[in-house]
C-alpha cells in the first residue's frame, strides 16, 4: 500500500479519498477535519467539520454560529472510522484543542501534524508522540538558526525591563489565540500579580481560554484607561497594533513582541521591535528533527515554512522526504490577529 | 563578555538616542575597571587587533555543521556573524566560570600568532551563548553597526561624571583603552588627564549639509565662505618635543597619523601650529583633480618618483593652534586672520590659504557655486567641490556642531536609467531586493540595448523599499543565486532617477563608465523604459567635465561618504 492511497497531497489541502474528507482544507469542502483554530487552517464555509471541541468553539466565536453545515466534536483518543480509514486525535502542544490527526488504512498510519510544539505550554495539553509510517510536518522554523531558549527567561526579561523603566508602558505584541494566554499564564507563573491588560480584539478568545479553567489572574480593557495610569503596565495586543495610532495612548511604550521570528535580529528590527522575546507556539529546529526522528516515520511530508532545509535535514539521514506546497498556510492575518502567522508587522517573509 | 554582550545586544534594539545614552551610562557605572575601559574602546573604535575574517569564520562553522543547512541559514539570517551565533553547536560540557571577559578577549588578542586564532575563537564561542557569541563576532570581524557613534559613546561616558563630552573629545588623542584615568576623572577620584605629546591630533569640526530652506533663517552677514576644496582632510601639526627638537606630524580628518606617506609635507611644517586644512596634489600652481590625489592616496612606497610626479599641498581652512596658544575657542573671523598671517609667516609654497569667496547675499553665493571658475577658482574650478559657510563667531568645536559650518555642495549630475537586476541586501534589508543594477540605452547588435552603468542600493524609503522589492518579486526573468534579473523591455519596466557626484572611465563596466556616489533620487513608476537616457548623454556629461570628481578615496572624506559605489 502507497501513502497516496490514503493521503494525497493537493494544493488546498491533504486529501483523504477513502475517507472522503481533507485536512485543513484553504478551500470550502464537503468534508474537513481541522486541526486547530488558527485562521489559516481553520475556515469558514465547510459542509461538515470534525475538530476538538475547544477548536470548533474557537472557529463559532471568530465566524459565527453558521461556520459550517455540521459540526462533529471529537476528543484526543477517540476513534473514528471514516470509510475504509481510522481517524484519531492527539495533542500538538500548539494551542488550546490543536491536534494531531493520525490516519490508519490496513497497516499503514500517517500523522498529520498540523502546527505543534514539543516546548512546554501550561494553556494546552501537551504534544503527544504518535508513532507512524509518514509524519506530515510543518517547518516553520526549520532552520538551524531557530532554537529557542525557555520562554520563562523570555518573561524574565519582559518583568526585568518593566523594573528598569517604571515610567514607560510596555507593550507586548503576541497573536491573539494561544501566544497571548500563554504569555499570560508566563507573566503569572513568574510572580507577577498586578493586572494585565489587554486590546480589545484579544478579550472574547482570553475569555474562551479562562472559561476552559485556565486561570490567567486579573485581566483589564485599555479602553478607557488614563493615559498616565499605564506607567509600569503590561499589555498584550494583536502584533498589528504595535505600529497603529492605538498605541499613542501610552506613555513612551516599550515594544515587545512574543514570536519565535524574534530569534533573527533583523526581523525584530524591521518590525520595529525594541524588547524581542523569543516564545513560539512552533517547534524549534532542534524540536522538528527530535520529534520527526521519534514518530520513526521513513518518510516525511514537510507542508509550510523552511521546506528545503528540514528536507535536507531528512534526506541526508536516509529518509524519503518532500515538501508538499500547499498554498496559504502560514498565511498572516492581521486583521483580526488570531493567526500564529508567519511575520511581523512591516516584514516580508521569503515566499516559500 | 556577557555584561558587554547584553550592552550591544540591547543597544542594537534601542532606536532612541536618549535611551542608548542611559543604556551605556549605565554600564559605565555599574561595570568595573578595566571592563568598562575596553567596552568604551569596542563603542569608539579604538581598538586595534587583528580582525577576524570572514572565511576563517565560514571555516569554522563549515568544520561543524551541514554546509547546506549554513548556506540556507546564512542567506534567511543574512549576516554571517549572526547566523554562526545562532547555529554554533552548543558545548554540551559548557561551564558558566569559563565564559570569558571582555578584557580577556582583546589581552589575549593582542598577543595571538595568525595561526592560533582560529582555535581561539572556537574554544571562546564554545563557552558563551548565542548573545555572546553574537557580540564576540562582531567584536573580531571589526563592525558592531549597531547605531552608536564613537561621539554618543563618549557623549555617555562624560554623562557619568557630568562632563561636556567636548572635553572628552579633546583629551581622547591622548588616551588609551582601557582608559582607567578618564574614569577615576569622570568619577572625581583624580585629575584630569593630560596630555604628554607635543604634536598631538585635535578632534576635527565637521559641517552640516545645508538644504534650500534653510537660507531663509540665515544672515548672510553672519557667514564667511569659502571653497570646498575635493581632495581629503588632514590637519598638519608642529611643535617642540621634550628634548626640544622639533616634531611635525599629519593626521587624517578622523586623527589617523599618515606622516610617513607624506615626507615632502611634514619639511614643509617648521612653524609651531596645527593647520586644519585639505590635501590636494598641485602641479605648476594647478590643484588636480581628485582622481589624481587618488593615485598618490593609493600607493604604499613613497618613492622620489612620486614626490615628484604628485606633490602634495595643503590648503590651509583653519588654524587651532599658533605656536602654544590655543585658538579654538576664538570666533572663525579672528582665527581666519591669524591663519592670514601664519600661512604668510611660513612663506612656503606647499602650504597656501584657502581664499574666501566675497558675497553679500546668498544668490551672489550661489552664483559663485554654480560657476567657481569665473567666482575666484579660475582653473581650478573642477577641484571645487562645493561651498562652505561658516560662521563668523563660531568656536571651533569637536564633531558636528548645529548651525556652525554648513557645506554647499555643487548640483549632482542626473540620469534616468533602468532597472536590470537586483540582489538581496544584508542586514536589516536582508530578505529585501535593496541593491539595484541600473542601465542607460545605447545600440547593441540587433537595435537599441540596455546597457548597465552603476548600482547603488540607497536613496529611497523604506516603503519605496517594500514596492521596489514587490515589483523585483513580481518581475523576475532569470535567477543567478542571491540576484534577480527583472523585466526591462522598452515598454515594461522601472525607470530610476539616479543622481551621482562625477563619472570616470572604467573597465569594470560594460559601458566604460563608473558613476561616483550613485543613489536612487526617484522612483519613475510614471516613465517607460523607452524613455530612460541613453549612453551618449552620460559620455557627453563625462567630456564636459563630469570628471572632475572621479576616483574612489581610501582616507575618509570629509563628509564620511564611501565614494564609489561599485
Amino acid at each position: 500500500m502507497h501513502p497516496e492511497d490514503i493521503l494525497v497531497p493537493t494544493p488546498s489541502g491533504v486529501c483523504c479519498k477513502p475517507g472522503g474528507f481533507f485536512i485543513d482544507p484553504t478551500r470550502p469542502v464537503d468534508k474537513a477535519v481541522i486541526t486547530h483554530g488558527h485562521s489559516d487552517h481553520a475556515r469558514a464555509g465547510h459542509g461538515a467539520v470534525l475538530a476538538t471541541r475547544e477548536t470548533l468553539d474557537m472557529m463559532r466565536l471568530r465566524y459565527g454560529e453558521n461556520f459550517a453545515g455540521t459540526t462533529q466534536a471529537v476528543a484526543y483518543g477517540e476513534t473514528l472510522n471514516l470509510g475504509g480509514t481510522t481517524v484519531t486525535f492527539h495533542p500538538a502542544g500548539h494551542v488550546l484543542g490543536s491536534a494531531q490527526v493520525a490516519v490508519s488504512c490496513k497497516d499503514m498510519t500517517i500523522v498529520a501534524s498540523g502546527d505543534y510544539k514539543d516546548a512546554d505550554d501550561p494553556t494546552c495539553a501537551p504534544f503527544e508522540l504518535v508513532p507512524c509510517d509518514v509524519f506530515i510536518t510543518e517547518a516553520t522554523f526549520g532552520l538551524p538558526v531557530f532554537r529557542h531558549g525557555d520562554a520563562a527567561d523570555e518573561v524574565a526579561k519582559l518583568l526585568h525591563s518593566v523594573e528598569v523603566f517604571p515610567e514607560r508602558a510596555h507593550l507586548v505584541g503576541a497573536y491573539s489565540l494561544g501566544k497571548a494566554q500563554r504569555v499570560i499564564k508566563l507573566i503569572r507563573q513568574a510572580g507577577y500579580d498586578k493586572p494585565v491588560y489587554m486590546h480589545g480584539a484579544m478579550e472574547k478568545i482570553t475569555r474562551y481560554y479562562e472559561s476552559r479553567g485556565i486561570d490567567l489572574g486579573q485581566l483589564e480593557l485599555v479602553r478607557g484607561a488614563k493615559k498616565a495610569d499605564m506607567a509600569g503596565t503590561i499589555t498584550l495586543c494583536p502584533p498589528s497594533a504595535l505600529q497603529d495610532l492605538w498605541a499613542r495612548r501610552f506613555p513612551d511604550p516599550v515594544t515587545a513582541f512574543a514570536s519565535g521570528w524574534m530569534r533573527v535580529r533583523a526581523r525584530a528590527r524591521q518590525g520595529g521591535v525594541v524588547l524581542p522575546l523569543v516564545i513560539s507556539d512552533h517547534a524549534d529546529w532542534n524540536g522538528l528533527t527530535a520529534t520527526i526522528a521519534a514518530t520513526g516515520a521513513s518518510e516525511i511530508w514537510v507542508t509550510h515554512g523552511q521546506e528545503d532545509a528540514l528536507v535536507h535535514w531528512a534526506k541526508a539521514r536516509g529518509l524519503k522526504a518532500r515538501p508538499l506546497a500547499i498554498v496559504g498556510y502560514g498565511d498572516e492575518d492581521e486583521s483580526d490577529g488570531t493567526s500564529d502567522g508567519v511575520d511581523i508587522p512591516g516584514g516580508t517573509g521569503e515566499p516559500s | 563578555m556577557n555584561g558587554f554582550a547584553e550592552l550591544l545586544d540591547r543597544l542594537a534594539y534601542e532606536p532612541s538616542r536618549n535611551n542608548k545614552l542611559r543604556l551605556m551610562t549605565d554600564h559605565f557605572h555599574s561595570t568595573p575597571d578595566p571592563e568598562r575601559g575596553f567596552a568604551l574602546a569596542a563603542l569608539t573604535g579604538a581598538l586595534s587587533f587583528q580582525h577576524a575574517k570572514p572565511g576563517m569564520i565560514r571555516t569554522l562553522i563549515a568544520e561543524r555543521t551541514d554546509p547546506v543547512l549554513f548556506e540556507l541559514s546564512y542567506d534567511y539570517v543574512g549576516d554571517l556573524s549572526e547566523t554562526v551565533a545562532l547555529m554554533w553547536p552548543a558545548d554540551p560540557h559548557h561551564r558558566p566560570n569559563a565564559t570569558p571577559s571582555l578584557s580577556d578577549v582583546i589581552e589575549t588578542l593582542s598577543t595571538l600568532g595568525k595561526a592560533q586564532l582560529p582555535a581561539q575563537l572556537a574554544r571562546w564561542l564554545d563557552a558563551l551563548d548565542e548573545t555572546g557569541r553574537w557580540a564576540l563576532l562582531k567584536l573580531l570581524t571589526g563592525g558592531l553597526r549597531i547605531g552608536v557613534s564613537a561621539r554618543l559613546a563618549k557623549t555617555a561616558a562624560a554623562a557619568l561624571g557630568d562632563k561636556d563630552p567636548n572635553e572628552i573629545e579633546i583629551l581622547w588623542p591622548g588616551l588609551a583603552p582601557p582608559y582607567t584615568e578618564l574614569f577615576a576623572w569622570l568619577e572625581s577620584r583624580a585629575d584630569k588627564p593630560v596630555s604628554r605629546d607635543p604634536v598631538p591630533f585635535r578632534p576635527a569640526m565637521l559641517a552640516h549639509a545645508i538644504e534650500d530652506t534653510d537660507f531663509a533663517a540665515l544672515d548672510p552677514a553672519a557667514f564667511m565662505a569659502e571653497w570646498k576644496w575635493d581632495g581629503t582632510r588632514v590637519q598638519a601639526v608642529a611643535g617642540v618635543d621634550e628634548d626640544g627638537q622639533p616634531a611635525a606630524r599629519l593626521y587624517s580628518r578622523t586623527g589617523e597619523d599618515i606622516s610617513k606617506s607624506f615626507p615632502d609635507l611634514l619639511e614643509a611644517l617648521r612653524l609651531p601650529g596645527a593647520i586644519d586644512g585639505e590635501l590636494l596634489i598641485v602641479r605648476e600652481r594647478r590643484v588636480q583633480t581628485f582622481n589624481v590625489l587618488q593615485q598618490r592616496l593609493n600607493r604604499k612606497a613613497v618613492t622620489g618618483k612620486l614626490l615628484q610626479e604628485f606633490p602634495a599641498h595643503i590648503r590651509a581652512y583653519d588654524l587651532l593652534m599658533d605656536g602654544a596658544e590655543d585658538l579654538r575657542d576664538r570666533p572663525f573671523a579672528e582665527r581666519r586672520e591669524r591663519l592670514e598671517a601664519f600661512i604668510a609667516r611660513l612663506g612656503d609654497p606647499r602650504i597656501d590659504i584657502s581664499p574666501l569667496v566675497p558675497f553679500e547675499s546668498w544668490e551672489e553665493l550661489a552664483a559663485a557655486r554654480a560657476d567657481p571658475a569665473s567666482a575666484g577658482a579660475g582653473a581650478d574650478a573642477e577641484a571645487v567641490e562645493g561651498i562652505m559657510l561658516k560662521r563668523r563667531d563660531a568656536t571651533y568645536v569637536p564633531g558636528r556642531p548645529k548651525g556652525s559650518w554648513w557645506k554647499w555642495k555643487r548640483d549632482p549630475l542626473i540620469v534616468d536609467a533602468v532597472l536590470m537586476y537586483a540582489q538581496r541586501g544584508h542586514g536589516k534589508r536582508s530578505s529585501y531586493y535593496s541593491d539595484y543594477t541600473f542601465g542607460v540605452w545605447t545600440k547593441g547588435e540587433s537595435g537599441d540595448e540596455l546597457v548597465p552603468v552603476g548600482k547603488a542600493y540607497f536613496g529611497f524609503t523604506d516603503e519605496e523599499l517594500h514596492k521596489i522589492d514587490r515589483f523585483v518579486r513580481n518581475h523576475t526573468i532569470e535567477r543567478f543565486g542571491p540576484v534577480r534579473e527583472v523585466t526591462h523591455d522598452p515598454d515594461e519596466g522601472l525607470v530610476f532617477e539616479v543622481a551621482f557626484e562625477g563619472l570616470q572611465r572604467s573597465t569594470r563596466h560594460k559601458s566604460g563608465l563608473a558613476m561616483r556616489f550613485p543613489r536612487i533620487s526617484r522612483l519613475r513608476w510614471d516613465k517607460p523604459p523607452r524613455e530612460a537616457d541613453r549612453l551618449e548623454t552620460l559620455e557627453r556629461m563625462l567630456e564636459s567635465g563630469a570628471s572632475r570628481n572621479g576616483g574612489s578615496p581610501s582616507l575618509a572624506r570629509e563628509d564620511g561618504t564611501a565614494a564609489v559605489v561599485e
